[in-house]
């Protein structure tokens, strides 16, 4: 397991916001890292933008779309994770899908991204069935190929937990990703399953915007990502968006850390 | 572990959320395939519905004008619903019916597979949604009208390019967002295990007839068969049943759109790399950082980046020959099917007559070719008329 994922959960409940590289540029990207780390993030998720991303919501498929047109590549993606690491130590994991590695070549892309110094990668369209070509690899660079558990997963969560590495993704609602008035799935029942199996922390993603919802979810588990609700602050500001996102993901690791 | 493998390709490469669908999926389409109550009435639909057993037909002017082996048509275009969709459609729904689901949803390019998937819908009292690519409901108004018909909610999809590929991801996400009661009637040998497997065998009904038709005909097997290739699944029913025929050429034709050497193109294994996309590992078009290339051709129903896994194996291990055809080349074999046969193919289906005009001159009078025409072409009446210049209104 990666010592820096671990560390993210160190110290309470964790709050994990996601914003997708290049959007609205990689500047603002590397300037909204610094500002979500000071406002107390505990672990960046960092989106390398995809042309199809199947399990996002249309807020997230936005920010790939203003991304890719922007001209954005996963080799300067890399380029910006290397700025980053002069300045900054907080846990950051990549989340983008399996194309995307696979084309840049499943070895280079995960050497190179441990050698800048990421710590996880998460493919939400790599189940546990298709798993094994990326985390044979992810295990000999020494990042963690973060597993997810879906409302539906039932049965599935054992298998899946017991080889989880860093942390578990549970996935709080049926659909994509995008911000949700109400979640019904009983989180506290998946993350048990998931405790039974293995010791390891769980973070919930999908649906949560508000502080009420990171408060709840994180009361059921070890930490709230939030995506969307992000993304749509990028979206509405721009290149002006750092000031809004830092005031915004603060609200939420207070929130969090009431739980 | 990783199930539904053709050489390397296939697998199962999608979101947590719909792991134990798929895996229920295959588990009931086990169960049921050897099923003879299942098997009797999915025949009895597709005979006494669907029209089946389609036409192998002897194109004696086609055959008399190239001047070089016999040409047969397999009329897939006569089955109700007017193309071979409807053999994929009525096993799924069929499927689903039996897993007790109430509800399909299913993506479509050119309207062929909705209009297929709606009708069967209606045939079978089930709920029905469509999601088509805006840029094709507009090139193919005429489907989205006849799918409302059918009592099918069609959803026009805004996002990516618009097109066929769109329609799929846009299919995927309404699936993991409604799952218990819904199942995806996906229209090819495309996406994840096992659908691939699944579509083949419900389209290898293609095949089988095929044979002992031309056995019928001629005492022999064909040396060549053709049909073209978006996803694959007109093709692969074409081939399977002859994959073992060694001596049978099995060859796909690929919608080049403006050319292979343009970027408007859609032509999979002329100028696509290896990638995992829509829940498999295929060939796909695509740039240098594994984004999915805006692929283009002037059907609707070839518009798609990728290709169904079986393909990409049978291309790898060299039994099936790829060929790209050109907008160009296909419109004018529309043209001429449509003024030697009297039979207007549709667009998708041209390509393959498009190919099969270049090679039969070159063969000799005692060989046998056999094309598939996979759907007629009155739904592309209108967009042909439009690339000679003629403005007609449907």
């Amino acid at each position: 397991m990666n010592k820096k994922i671990a560390e993210a959960f160190e110290k309470g409940k964790a709050f994990i916001p996601f914003i997708t590289c290049g959007d609205p540029s990689l500047e603002v990207t590397e300037q909204l890292v610094y500002a979500m780390e000071e406002a107390g993030a505990d672990l960046i998720e960092l989106g390398i933008p995809f042309s199809d991303p199947t399990a996002e919501g249309p807020v997230i498929q936005g920010a790939n779309v203003r991304a890719l047109s922007g001209g954005v590549t996963t080799d300067k993606v890399f380029d910006m994770v290397v700025k980053i690491r002069k300045n900054s130590f907080i846990p950051m994991v990549f989340m983008t899908y399996a194309n995307v590695v696979f084309s840049y070549g499943t070895e280079r892309f995960i050497k190179t991204a441990a050698e800048i110094g990421m710590n996880g990668l998460i493919l939400p369209d790599v189940p546990f069935e298709e798993k094994e070509e990326f985390d044979t690899v992810c295990k000999k660079y020494g990042i963690d190929l973060i597993s997810l558990i879906a409302p539906t997963s039932h049965e599935r969560i054992a298998q899946i937990a017991k080889e989880a590495e860093g942390f578990v993704y549970c996935v709080s609602s049926l659909g994509v990703t995008g911000t949700r008035t109400n979640i019904t799935t009983d989180i506290g029942a998946m993350v048990k399953l998931v405790k039974a199996a293995k010791d390891i922390p769980c973070a919930v993603g999908f649906g949560i915007s508000t502080p009420e919802q990171a408060k709840k979810m994180a009361a059921q588990s070890d930490g709230a990502i939030v995506g969307s609700a992000i993304v749509k602050l990028c979206a509405a500001h721009g290149v002006d968006c750092v000031p809004y996102v830092k005031e915004y993901v603060k609200s939420m690791k207070d929130a969090v850390k009431e739980a | 572990m990783s199930k539904g493998r053709f050489g390397i390709h296939g697998g199962q490469y999608i979101p947590e959320t719909l792991m134990n669908a798929v895996i229920e999926l295959e588990e009931a389409y086990n169960h049921y395939k050897d099923d003879p109550e299942f098997n009797a009435e999915l025949t009895e639909l597709l005979n006494e519905y669907a029209g089946r057993p389609s036409r192998l037909y002897f194109a004696s002017h086609m055959t008399e004008d190239l001047g070089g082996a016999k040409v047969y048509l397999k009329r897939e275009d006569l089955n109700h619903t007017g193309a071979h969709k409807i053999n994929n459609v009525l096993g799924q729904v069929l499927l689903a019916k039996k897993m007790g689901k109430t509800r399909v949803i299913a993506e479509t390019g050119a309207g062929q597979h909705g209009v297929a998937t709606a009708t069967a819908a209606a045939l079978m009292g089930m709920e029905c949604e469509i999601f088509m690519g805006k840029e094709d409901t507009e090139r193919q108004a005429l489907n989205v009208y006849r799918m409302r018909l059918l009592g099918a909610k069609v959803n026009a999809v805004t996002s990516g390019t618009a097109t066929l590929k769109d329609a799929v991801s846009e299919t995927m996400r309404e699936w993991t967002n409604r799952i218990s009661d819904t199942h995806y009637v996906l229209g090819s040998v495309m996406g994840p295990h096992p659908f691939p497997t699944i579509v083949r065998d419900f389209q290898a009904v293609i095949s089988k007839e095929i044979k002992e038709q031309i056995l019928e005909k001629e005492g022999r097997l064909p040396d060549a068969v053709l049909a073209c290739v978006g996803g694959g699944s007109n093709a692969i029913g074409t081939f399977y049943n002859f994959i073992n025929d060694k001596d049978v050429r099995l060859i796909g034709c690929e919608a080049a759109g403006r050319g292979v050497n343009t970027a408007e193109t859609a032509a999979t294994i002329a100028t696509g790399k290896l990638g995992i996309f829509h829940g498999m590992k295929s060939y796909f078009c695509q740039d240098e950082y594994g984004q999915i290339a805006p692929v283009y051709s002037i059907s609707a129903g070839l518009d798609y980046p990728g290709i169904g896994p079986e393909h990409a194996h049978l291309y790898d291990t060299g039994r099936a020959e790829y060929v790209p055809v050109t907008d160009e080349e296909a419109v004018e074999a529309f043209e001429y099917l449509s003024r030697t046969e009297g039979i207007i193919p549709a667009i998708e289906s041209a390509h393959a007559v498009a190919y099969a005009k270049k090679i039969v001159p070159q063969m000799s009078k005692d060989q046998i070719v056999v094309i598939t025409i996979s759907g007629r072409g009155d739904k592309d009446c209108a967009a042909i008329a439009r690339y000679r210049g003629e403005d007609i209104h449907e």
